[in-house]
C-alpha cells in the first residue's frame, strides 16, 4: 500500500475534474497536512470525498463509469481513505446518477468508511465546485470558500481533505492493480450523429476523438471543448490540440447556431447560477447580458466586462465563465467577419 | 492590505473590515502580482518576501475602477438625507477615481427596507452585498437573526423569519436586540440605525418648547474622529459647546444620571448580597442586552437589577427635579439623548419606563446622526470654545464616565458598594456615621478593565468575598450563561468592549480605535476630582430629594422587564 503514491506517479494520473492537476502532488499534500494544530493532538482527521456532481452541462463520463464501472471507483477510495487513515469518505452524487445509481453503489459500499452524499437539487452548478461541495456537505451555504487554505489542508470541518473527481479514483484503482492503460473518458455531443461516452487513448486531439469515433462532421462546424457552458471554443482549423478539461467535445454546426442565442444561453445560464459572492461575477455577468441585449453593443464595456470577470472573480467558476464568449468571438465569429 | 496600509499606501475597500474575517467579495482591492495569471485581492493575500505587487497598473485600474461601478449600480443614492454622506466610501472613491456612476441602470429600486423595532434598519436598495451585517449579527455577536437569502442578483440580507414560510417558522428562532453592530460595520449605510434628526431638527425650531439635549459618557472621546481629530480625543466641553450652537437651551451629561444608576445598583447588590436575593445579579443599563435577558432568557429576569439605565435616569430627574427647581410643567420640556448606541432608541420608547404617564425621552440621536446634524449646519467642532454642561444635572464622578467601557459599571459599582459595605449602610443617601474618615475603599478595580472577551476576579469588599465577571460584548455570553451559579455579580455589555464600540459610534469603530477610545475614559477617571459615584453631591441631592416622594421615587430610579416574544 505504501507505494501507492509511487505507482500514481508512474502512471502519470492528473485529476479528471477539468484542472488537470497531478494526483500524486494532491494526495501526498493531503498525507502530509497535519490539520489545526490547535484542534488536537491525536490523531489528524481527514477525509476523502468523490466528485460525481458532474454539474457541467454536455459532461456525462462520470456516470458512465459509475454506471459500468463502480467496483473500480468505490476499490479507489477505499486505497485513497487506507492511505490516508482516513475517517470517512464521501460519494457526492447528483440527484439523477443518485435515483439510478443507488442501489448498486449502496451493495458495493455495504460497511466501509465510504457514505454517498446526495448533491441537493438546488444546489446547482456551484455545488459541483470543490471547496463548496465542502460547504454543501457541513450544511453552510452552497458557495466556494476563500484559498488559501486549500481542502489538502483545512477541508471539512477545517481537516485536510482529499477531493478528487469519480474518474480520477476509477484511474487510481487501475494504477494501483497495474492495469492503468493511458485512457480516459471522452463526451462527445451536440450536432453530431454519434453522441456519447468513449473511453479512448488519453493523449489524442480533438480531431482524432472526432474522427475515431466517427463524429468529425461535413458542414461548417465549431467545437467548444470542456464543457457546454465553461469550455473553450474552436474554429475547425484549431483541432490539434489535446483535449482539455474535463474531456468533453460538443460540436456546434454553424448552420444551425446563431451567435447572439448561444451567448445568450451562456449569460443566462451564469446569472442564474452565480452564487453572488463576488461583484465580477455577481454583477458582472448580469451587466453582461444586459449591455449585451441592448440593440446597439457597447463592445468596449462588454469586453472590459468579461476581462475582468477573468481577471478579478473569487473563484475558478467565474474565471471560466468569460473563456466561451472570449473564444467564441475570436475563434469563431472574428474569423468570419 | 495591512502591509499596504502600514506603509502609506492607499488601496481602496469595502467588505474589508480589520476585526471581521476576510471575505475578498468586493473585489475593489485588486491588486497585480508579477508571475501570477489573475489579478489577487490585498485582503486576501499575504505578504510574503519578494512579492512583486502592483496596486495602480492598468489591469488593477480596469478592474477596480469596473468592480466599484458595478457596486455602485447596486446602491440607490439617497444622498440627501443620508447621515453618511460626508464620509461615505462610494462617493470618496467615485470622486478619486474618475468613476462613472451612470453606465448601469439601478437594478435595486424595489428592494425592502426591514425595521427592527425603532432602532436599526436594513435598506436593501442600498446594500452592496458585502456581508458585513451578517459576520456582524453572526459571528461577532453570535445572535444569529440575519440570513441571506436567495442567490446571484437576487441574494437579500432578511431577517431569519423572513420566507421561512408556515412550515418552517419554528426553524429557527432569533430575535434582534438593537445593538446596531451591523450598522456600525456597513461600508455603505444600508444598515443604519432609524434616525430621528429630523425630528430633533424640528423640535429645536419649536420655540414654545424647552428642549435639553443629554449625552453619553462615550461620545466625549468619539465625535471628535467625525471631524479629523485623532480617536480618543477628549472633547467634552466641545460637546457641550456645539449643542448649544445647535440651538438646545440646556446640555446635561449623562454622567449625572450614570452616578444614581450606581448608587441604585451598589445599594441593591449589597442588599442582595446581605439578605440572599437572586444572585448573580446582571447589570442592565445596556439595553441589548435587557432586550436579549427578555427574549432569549427570561427566566434570568429576576437577576437583572432593578435600576433604570443613566440615560433614563438623568431624564427621569429633569422631567421631575429640575422642572421643580426651574419651575416649568415638565410637558413643556423636549429631552434628547446623544448615545453611542441604537438600542437606546428602543429603551426610550418602553412604556413601562413612562414617569407619571409621560414619556422621559423624546428622542435618541447617535453620535453619528449628531455629526451629521453638526456638519449640515456648518459648525466647525474643533474651533469651538468649550463650555461646560449645565448644572446640576452635569456633576459626575470619575465612575461615571467609565460607564463607556467595558467593565466601567462593575467598577463603579464596587467602589460605591464597598464603600456601603465598610461603613455598613444600606443607603448612600445615610447620614455620614463616625467611622467614615477612616475608610480607606478602593478606586481602581484593574480586574475589570480591558479588552478580554471575559473578565473574572474575585475582590473582597469588607470581608464578602465576591465573584464578578464581566462580559465584554454578547457575542462572549455562552460560557458564562453556562456557569451561573460560579457567579455574584455580572455585567454584560452587549457591544464588543462597551459603549466605546457601539452602534452607533462613527465609522470606522475598529479594534484599534476602541482602545483610544477606551484610554481616554480612564484618563478622564483618574484625573476626576471625585472618582465614586457616592461623592457627587448633586445627584446625593436629587437621590434625598426622591427620599420621601414615594411613588415617584419607585418610577423614576426602577423599572421592571417582562418576557417578550
Amino acid at each position: 500500500m505504501g507505494d501507492i503514491i509511487s505507482k500514481i506517479k508512474k502512471a502519470g494520473l492528473v485529476g479528471r475534474g477539468g484542472a488537470g492537476f497531478f494526483v500524486a502532488k494532491k494526495w501526498d499534500a493531503v498525507k502530509r497536512a497535519t490539520g489545526d494544530p490547535s484542534a488536537s493532538l491525536g490523531q489528524v482527521r481527514k477525509f476523502v470525498v468523490a466528485n460525481a456532481a458532474e454539474g457541467e452541462p454536455g459532461v456525462m463520463k462520470d456516470g458512465c463509469i459509475l454506471e459500468h464501472y463502480a467496483d473500480r471507483v468505490i476499490d479507489g477510495i477505499k486505497i485513497a481513505i487506507d492511505f490516508l487513515s482516513a475517517e470517512k469518505g464521501y460519494i457526492y452524487l447528483n440527484h439523477a446518477y443518485y435515483k439510478k445509481l443507488n442501489k448498486k453503489l449502496t451493495s458495493l459500499i455495504k460497511d466501509s468508511k465510504i457514505e454517498i452524499f446526495i448533491k441537493p437539487i438546488n444546489s446547482g452548478y456551484i455545488g459541483g465546485e470543490e471547496s463548496a461541495i465542502l460547504n454543501v456537505i457541513e450544511g453552510k451555504r452552497i458557495e466556494p470558500r476563500l484559498k488559501p487554505p486549500f481542502p489538502t489542508t483545512s477541508g471539512l470541518w477545517g481537516c485536510p481533505t482529499l477531493i478528487n473527481n469519480a474518474e480520477t479514483f476509477y484511474n487510481v484503482s487501475l494504477a494501483a492493480a497495474g492495469r492503468f492503460k493511458n485512457t480516459r473518458f471522452y463526451t462527445i455531443s451536440g450536432d453530431c450523429p454519434n453522441e456519447g461516452v468513449f473511453e479512448l487513448s488519453d493523449n489524442l486531439t480533438v480531431e482524432k476523438v472526432l474522427k475515431q469515433t466517427k463524429n468529425f462532421p461535413k458542414f461548417p462546424f465549431f467545437v467548444q471543448v470542456g464543457g457546454n457552458v465553461s469550455g473553450e471554443v474552436f474554429n475547425a482549423k484549431q483541432l490539434k490540440r489535446p483535449v482539455a478539461g474535463a474531456g468533453a467535445i460538443t460540436v456546434y454546426s454553424q448552420a444551425k447556431n446563431d451567435f447572439k442565442k448561444i451567448v445568450k444561453n451562456w449569460l443566462d445560464f451564469y446569472v442564474s447560477e452565480s452564487c453572488g459572492q463576488c461583484a465580477p461575477c455577481r454583477e458582472g455577468i448580469y451587466r453582461l447580458r444586459d449591455v449585451f441585449m441592448k440593440e446597439k453593443i457597447d463592445w468596449r464595456l462588454f469586453n472590459d466586462l468579461l476581462d475582468n470577470l477573468s481577471d478579478a472573480s473569487f473563484c475558478a467558476l467565474g474565471t471560466a465563465a468569460a473563456v466561451p464568449i472570449k473564444s467564441l468571438i475570436k475563434n469563431v465569429y472574428h474569423e468570419k467577419n | 492590505m495591512q502591509v499596504a496600509h502600514d506603509n502609506g499606501i492607499f488601496l481602496p475597500s469595502l467588505c474589508y473590515h480589520p476585526d471581521l474575517s476576510v471575505k475578498a467579495n468586493c473585489r475593489v482591492c485588486v491588486v497585480e502580482i508579477a508571475g501570477r495569471r489573475n489579478l489577487a485581492t490585498a485582503c486576501s493575500t499575504k505578504a510574503e518576501a519578494g512579492l512583486e505587487i502592483s496596486t495602480d497598473s492598468q489591469r488593477v485600474k480596469r478592474a477596480r475602477n469596473l468592480n466599484l461601478e458595478l457596486i455602485f449600480a447596486e446602491h440607490i443614492e439617497k444622498c440627501p438625507t443620508c447621515i453618511w454622506r460626508f464620509n461615505c466610501k462610494l462617493l470618496e472613491y467615485a470622486e478619486k477615481y474618475k468613476i462613472e456612476i451612470s453606465r448601469f441602470r439601478d437594478r435595486k429600486s424595489k428592494r425592502k427596507t426591514y425595521k427592527f423595532a425603532n432602532a436599526v434598519e436594513i435598506d436593501g436598495s442600498q446594500c452592496i452585498d458585502c456581508r458585513n451585517c451578517l459576520d456582524a449579527c453572526n459571528s461577532l455577536q453570535k445572535i444569529n437573526y440575519l440570513k441571506l437569502k436567495g442567490k446571484g442578483i437576487n441574494q437579500e440580507v432578511v431577517p431569519v423569519s423572513e420566507g421561512n414560510g408556515l412550515l418552517n417558522r419554528s426553524a429557527k428562532k432569533a430575535d434582534c436586540i438593537y445593538c446596531g453592530q451591523c450598522a456600525v460595520h456597513c461600508p455603505v449605510g444600508a444598515a443604519q440605525e432609524q434616525v430621528q434628526w429630523q425630528l430633533v431638527e424640528r423640535a429645536l425650531h419649536d420655540k414654545s418648547k424647552i428642549i435639553v439635549a443629554q449625552f453619553a459618557p462615550s461620545i466625549r472621546v468619539s465625535l471628535g474622529e467625525e471631524f479629523g481629530l485623532p480617536p480618543g480625543k477628549i472633547i467634552s466641553g466641545q460637546v457641550v459647546a456645539t449643542l448649544k450652537q445647535l440651538g438646545f437651551n440646556y446640555v446635561f451629561d449623562v454622567n449625572f444620571g450614570a452616578d444614581i444608576t450606581t448608587m441604585v445598583e451598589a445599594e441593591e447588590l449589597v442588599k442582595r448580597v446581605k439578605q440572599g436575593g437572586s444572585l448573580p445579579m446582571f447589570t442592565s443599563c445596556c439595553p441589548a442586552w435587557v432586550k436579549y435577558i427578555e427574549y432569549y432568557r427570561p427566566d434570568l429576569i429576576p437577576n437583572l437589577t432593578a435600576a433604570r439605565s443613566p440615560q433614563m435616569h438623568s431624564a427621569g430627574l429633569i422631567k421631575t427635579y429640575w422642572a421643580e427647581k426651574i419651575k416649568i410643567d415638565a410637558k413643556n420640556i423636549v429631552v434628547v439623548s446623544v448615545m453611542p448606541c441604537t438600542a437606546k432608541k428602543f429603551e426610550a420608547s418602553r412604556a413601562e419606563l413612562k414617569v407619571q404617564g409621560r414619556w422621559l425621552i423624546d428622542y435618541v440621536i447617535t453620535t453619528r446622526e449628531l455629526a451629521w446634524l453638526i456638519k449640515k449646519n456648518k459648525i466647525d467642532l474643533a474651533k469651538l470654545k468649550p463650555a461646560l454642561a449645565d448644572n446640576p444635572l452635569g456633576e459626575f464622578s470619575g465612575a461615571a464616565v467609565i460607564y463607556g467601557a467595558s467593565g466601567g459599571v462593575m467598577e463603579s459599582a464596587l467602589r460605591t458598594a464597598e464603600y456601603l459595605l465598610k461603613t455598613a449602610q444600606d443607603s448612600v443617601c445615610a447620614k455620614a456615621k463616625s467611622n467614615l474618615k477612616i475608610c480607606h475603599s478602593r478606586i481602581d478595580f484593574k480586574q475589570v478593565r480591558g479588552l478580554a472577551g471575559v473578565k473574572e476576579a474575585e475582590v473582597d469588599l469588607a470581608g464578602k468575598k465576591l465573584k464578578i465577571a464581566v462580559v465584554n460584548g454578547i457575542g462572549e455570553i455562552q460560557p458564562i450563561l453556562e456557569n451561573l451559579k460560579k457567579y455574584d455579580y455580572i455585567e454584560v455589555m452587549a457591544c464588543p468592549d462597551g459603549c466605546v464600540g457601539g452602534g452607533g459610534q462613527p465609522i470606522p469603530t475598529t479594534k484599534e480605535i476602541i482602545k483610544k477610545r477606551l484610554e481616554a475614559l480612564y484618563k478622564i477617571d483618574a484625573g476626576a476630582r471625585v472618582r465614586r459615584a457616592h461623592e457627587n453631591k448633586e445627584a446625593l441631592s436629587a437621590l434625598r430629594w426622591l427620599k420621601d416622594k414615594g411613588k415617584l421615587r419607585e418610577q423614576v430610579l426602577y423599572t421592571k422587564y417582562r418576557r417578550r416574544k
